[in-house]
């Protein structure tokens, strides 16, 4: 099925993932917990997409949707203008399009391949079998990410973590996909490491008209890295916008209290810290999900149904319907 | 470097064990079946009859020699079978789940609960008894080990990056299970199977013993050991050469297991490093 999409690379159309719970033999009752609840979501070639939201919200198993290697309840799913949310689409065409670098360069290398063999099997793989064309490829894509080509030969605990961390983009790259899902790529490395990689990535960005989503909690990062921002929350994605908008003008109340908790040398007091825990996904709240630790929630708040996106900026949209009535976040936080 | 003791005299005495199993044939003095000579029976040890001769004359030493053939054809065939079933189902167990991991878990529990011995005792007593029933009896029973640790180690390998990694570049099931999982689960898997050796070569000569497997007048340590029953008090030497056979083969095979556990846990070697 093709779709002319023109600049958009993946569409994602109200997607939701559910784990049904318990059920069984002596189990209870089936219950479902709602991983992701219907996520639309935009990503344009060359643009990189920021998903910020703290653990449990659903960006993981939004990720692995796309990559195909977690099955969607409902939704669409469309990959450079393919349809691939039903089951038909295949592994093997959803790896030349979409690929991931992982979190940790350490358990993400297999400790008994050389790195030859780590990129030279997806290109077998993937029906191509000349000997000089795959020598090319593996020697062109070390090269990109700042490896020597007798690196090759070596096996993964014979690099820095670093260095482990370019293999893997390496290996994210080796098959020429269009979309690289960034799932914290540096929070598992040195600080002075994080740097040269998310330069590396930025560069590679560029060089090959790459498109990223990046997940990750670290809201610097976040902000240096992203064209457009998407926060989650529960499941949803709460407020959606560019990365200015979203960084000198957030309006979602778990949007400001995110970015107020950068930590800021400068600034003497702190924003609205949010109290609580993120409430059981199994047993969401009604209305917006986020009434329960928010600061701003008032009774049209926990009335039923979720909230819709309201827009307030150009391409910026929040779900939340005081997002009028609340006032300005303190100024000066990103002074 | 510390001389890992365990892992030399391990080798060293199933490599003579191993040497002794080939060479038989020029090794042995005496052909272990044909040449019984009554004559000769149940003469000590000495110059002629290195390890004495038995109750129909026939040399012991040389049908030791034969005998370890039979133990070691057993314990290394019975156990590549019982290392394969184990791993092909602890393997796809631990990285399927579901309704198939139910399923090995429960095969794996009823194997567990029902003494290995016995299960083969029974098979023998389907099967005629031989070489070909005694492999089947002991490679079909020994497999639980073998098949839990399969299918923890794939319970925990999945979970990896690059396990995920794998899958998002386009392996299929299969490729992923021989390429990814299988080589980073098998130095466990290598101590268990060389442990379990000599668990076979114990329960081959208890089968013979108990002239379930192989039958006199081929040598099987276990059936030299049944026939020598009688002689123990009179003639011991006729039973201490095969028991002791038994033991240095037993002995060697677990040292050889623990010290290549010594070698290829990589906890153990990151410990070292």
């Amino acid at each position: 099925m093709n779709e002319n999409t023109g600049d958009t690379i993946l569409r994602i159309e109200d997607l939701a993932v559910h784990f049904p719970l318990g059920g069984g033999l002596f189990g209870g009752p089936r219950r479902l917990l709602h991983a992701v609840d219907g996520v639309d979501l935009e990503l344009k070639r060359g643009e990189c997409l920021g998903l910020v939201g703290e653990s449990g919200c659903g960006k993981s198993t939004l990720a692995l949707s796309i990559l195909g290697l977690q099955a969607p309840t409902r939704g669409r799913i469309i990959l450079d203008g393919q349809d691939v949310s039903g089951a038909s689409a295949g592994r093997k065409a959803r790896a030349r399009i979409a690929q991931m670098v992982f979190q940790d360069p350490y358990s993400s290398l297999n400790p008994r391949q050389t790195v030859r063999r780590t990129l030279e099997a997806p290109l077998r793989l993937h029906g191509i079998s000349a000997s000089s064309e795959i020598e090319g490829r593996v020697a062109d894509i070390l090269k990109r990410v700042g490896l020597r080509p007798e690196h090759a030969e070596r096996y993964p605990h014979e690099f820095s973590g670093g260095q482990r961390q370019r293999i893997g983009i390496a290996r994210a790259l080796i098959l020429e996909p269009k979309i690289i899902i960034l799932d914290e790529p540096v929070s598992a490395l040195d600080v002075s490491i994080r740097a040269q990689i998310i330069n590396l990535l930025l560069e590679l960005k560029e060089t090959l008209g790459l498109s990223y989503i990046m997940i990750s909690h670290d809201l610097g990062v976040v902000e240096h890295m992203s064209d457009r921002v998407a926060v989650m929350y529960l499941g949803r994605i709460v407020e959606t916008g560019g990365w200015e908008e979203i960084f000198t003008n957030p309006q979602h109340p778990y949007t400001r209290a995110l970015i107020s908790a950068i930590p800021d040398p400068f600034r003497r007091s702190r924003g609205a810290k949010i109290t609580g825990e993120i409430p059981n996904p199994l047993d969401l709240p009604t209305g917006c999900s986020f009434h329960p630790r928010c600061p701003e929630a008032r009774d049209i708040c926990r009335a039923p149904s979720t909230p819709e996106f309201r827009q307030v900026g150009k391409g910026h949209l929040v779900r939340c319907r005081r997002v009028g009535e609340i006032g300005m976040p303190e100024k000066a936080l990103l002074a | 470097m510390k001389l890992r003791a365990n892992l030399l005299i391990g080798g060293v005495l199933f490599a003579g064990v191993v040497i002794a199993g080939i060479f038989a044939p020029w090794l042995a003095h005496t052909d272990p079946v044909m040449d019984a000579n009554l004559m000769y029976a149940e003469e000590p040890p000495g110059q002629e009859f290195w390890f004495g001769t038995d109750a129909q004359g026939r040399d012991i030493y040389s049908r030791v020699l034969y005998g370890a053939r039979i133990s070691l054809t057993v314990g290394i065939v019975s156990q590549l079978i019982n290392t394969v079933i184990g791993v092909c189902l602890g393997l796809s167990a631990g990285y399927w789940g579901g309704w198939w991991d139910d399923f090995v878990n429960g095969l794996t529990n009823m194997m567990l609960a029902i003494p290995s011995l016995i299960f083969a005792l029974a098979i023998m007593a389907i099967l005629n008894p031989g070489l070909t029933s005694l492999l089947i009896a002991l490679g079909l029973t020994n497999w639980s080990f073998t098949c839990r640790l399969a299918r923890a180690s794939a319970l925990s390998l999945k979970s990896q990056g690059y396990v995920q990694a794998a899958k998002v570049l386009g392996y299929g099931d299969l490729r992923i299970m021989l390429t990814q999982l299988l080589p980073n689960m098998l130095g466990p898997i290598i101590v268990i199977g060389t442990l379990g050796m000599g668990g076979a070569v114990l329960a081959e000569a208890a089968l013979s013993f108990l002239g379930l497997g192989i039958r006199p007048p081929y040598p099987s340590w276990g059936s030299m050991l049944s026939d020598a029953r009688d002689q123990i008090t009179t003639a011991p030497w006729i039973s201490i050469f095969p028991g002791l056979a038994i033991f240095m083969t037993v002995l060697g095979l677990n040292l050889l297991g623990d010290g290549l556990r010594d070698i290829l846990d990589p906890q153990a070697r990151a410990r070292r490093a």
